[in-house]
């Protein structure tokens, strides 16, 4: 009887059986104990609540550690770090539009130009990983496709001692990343981001190098596409 | 009224989908699709991805509101600062098909469940014989487009939470039950 039911008592069986598998089952998802998931979360952070700068260098120097191992050269070794930053950028963009508004009002614009998305980067960026804006903003004079964003003195850099051997290697090729996660997710394709000393010993310089020892510039420079599309942009609007 | 809503990546890959109802007045919440044109959904929105192209890198607005509409389906469009497009189909056709309408929760998951015998394209045109006549409903109409602008802001603020995910990568397919709930939540409070 068991093994060959009567096909009028297979039928329920088989509904059950169908509406079971409909109906979304719960227990593949595991809620916080506090029954509270990423969602129930408010987005927008009050001002106060900052990251510890020991807390911030200490897990700095476990990334660039854990970059370090097993790489072939400075090259290497930055563009492990510039992605590691990447998706930081990617995801900051977003949420920094959906809080760069005032709180309770919606979004409305997103950066569909060079110059808006450098100012965002500049400012808005800036301000929310180092609490202060980039120091200066260029253009360069060779290539239109490039742009250069300075920062008298980073904050990953700030704990930072180069080894003499590997001097010309720049921690902040972590920030570059995050700024080449911000240009790629916008839609402004870069052909890299990159960072860069000033000048050390740069006897033209003089003075202005010793003031900022730790002087950066982040080199952006877009794909031609992008520039492309910002002539035509430019004549029609 | 019926909606079908779609989150599509940078690559056009479609991330997230959801069908639902007007929950206003007295609506009850579920889709009401006719049967042989719910198929189409999917392509009208696909194909309104090429005016969402050509509008993108106009204004700098997140909000596009209608671009875009294809016999009784009209296309409500938003952009996130990454790119990602949420899309809103909207049919105002309001026929009450004999037993078609699954319940929300199966029909969301899949779509295109039931295929049609005769696949008519053309049907929606004769949208004004069912119900309220379509051509009474102004996709433009500011109280339609804050409404839907409300639903997508609030789609947005979900959206962002689960791209903050350390786990979710760029197009990649929202899997998330919480965030469909979210998507309905904002459905029955603005639409």
């Amino acid at each position: 009887m068991s093994t060959n039911p009567p096909s009028s008592a297979g039928k329920p069986a088989q509904q059950a059986l169908q509406q079971q598998t409909r109906t979304p089952t719960p227990s593949g998802l595991r809620y916080p104990s506090n029954k509270k998931t990423i969602y129930d979360r408010n987005i927008n952070r009050t001002k106060t609540s900052e990251l510890s700068r020991a807390a911030f260098a200490y897990l700095f120097v476990e990334m660039i550690a854990y970059a370090q191992k097993r790489v072939t050269g400075i090259a290497d070794l930055e563009k492990r770090l510039n992605n590691q930053g990447y998706p930081l950028g990617l995801k900051l963009l977003d949420l920094l539009l959906l809080r760069s508004t005032v709180p309770s009002t919606p979004p409305t614009t997103r950066p569909t130009r060079i110059l808006p998305l450098l100012q965002f980067i500049t400012t808005t960026l800036w301000r929310h990983l180092f609490a202060r804006p980039a120091d200066a903003l260029e253009r360069s004079a060779a290539n239109p496709a490039e742009y250069m964003v300075t920062d008298n003195a980073p904050l990953v850099n700030e704990y930072i001692s180069v080894p003499r051997e590997i001097s010309s290697f720049n921690a902040a090729a972590f920030v570059s990343g995050i700024v080449e996660g911000v240009c790629d997710g916008a839609g402004f394709r870069t052909e890299g981001v990159s960072a860069h000393w000033v000048g050390e010993g740069d006897a033209a310089e003089g003075g202005k190098a010793e003031m900022w020892p730790g002087k950066t510039i982040f080199l952006i420079k877009f794909a031609p596409e992008v520039l492309e599309r910002e002539e035509v942009m430019g004549k029609g609007g | 009224m019926s909606y079908y809503f779609a989150i599509v990546g940078t690559k056009d890959n479609p991330l997230f989908e959801h069908e639902f109802g007007t929950s206003k007045q007295g609506g009850d919440g579920i889709a009401r699709f006719r049967e042989e044109a719910r198929h189409m959904n999917q392509f009208i929105v696909h194909s309104s991805l090429d005016i969402v192209e050509e509008v993108q890198w106009g204004s700098g607005a997140t909000y596009l509101k209608h671009i875009d509409r294809f016999h009784s389906n009209y296309i409500s469009c938003f952009l996130t600062g990454t790119n990602a497009k949420f899309l809103l189909l909207h049919n105002p056709d309001t026929h009450h098909p004999s037993s078609s309408s699954l319940p929300p929760s199966a029909s969301s998951s899949s779509p295109v469940t039931q295929f049609p015998r005769h696949p008519t394209p053309s049907t929606s045109s004769r949208g004004s014989t069912y119900g309220t006549p379509s051509s009474s409903y102004n996709p433009t109409a500011p109280a339609v487009e804050e409404s839907i602008k409300n639903f997508f802001v609030d789609v947005y603020d979900a959206w962002v939470k689960t791209v903050m995910s350390p786990f979710y990568h760029v197009d990649g397919v929202v899997r998330s039950p919480v965030f469909r709930a979210r998507v309905q939540g904002a459905a029955r409070k603005f639409l």
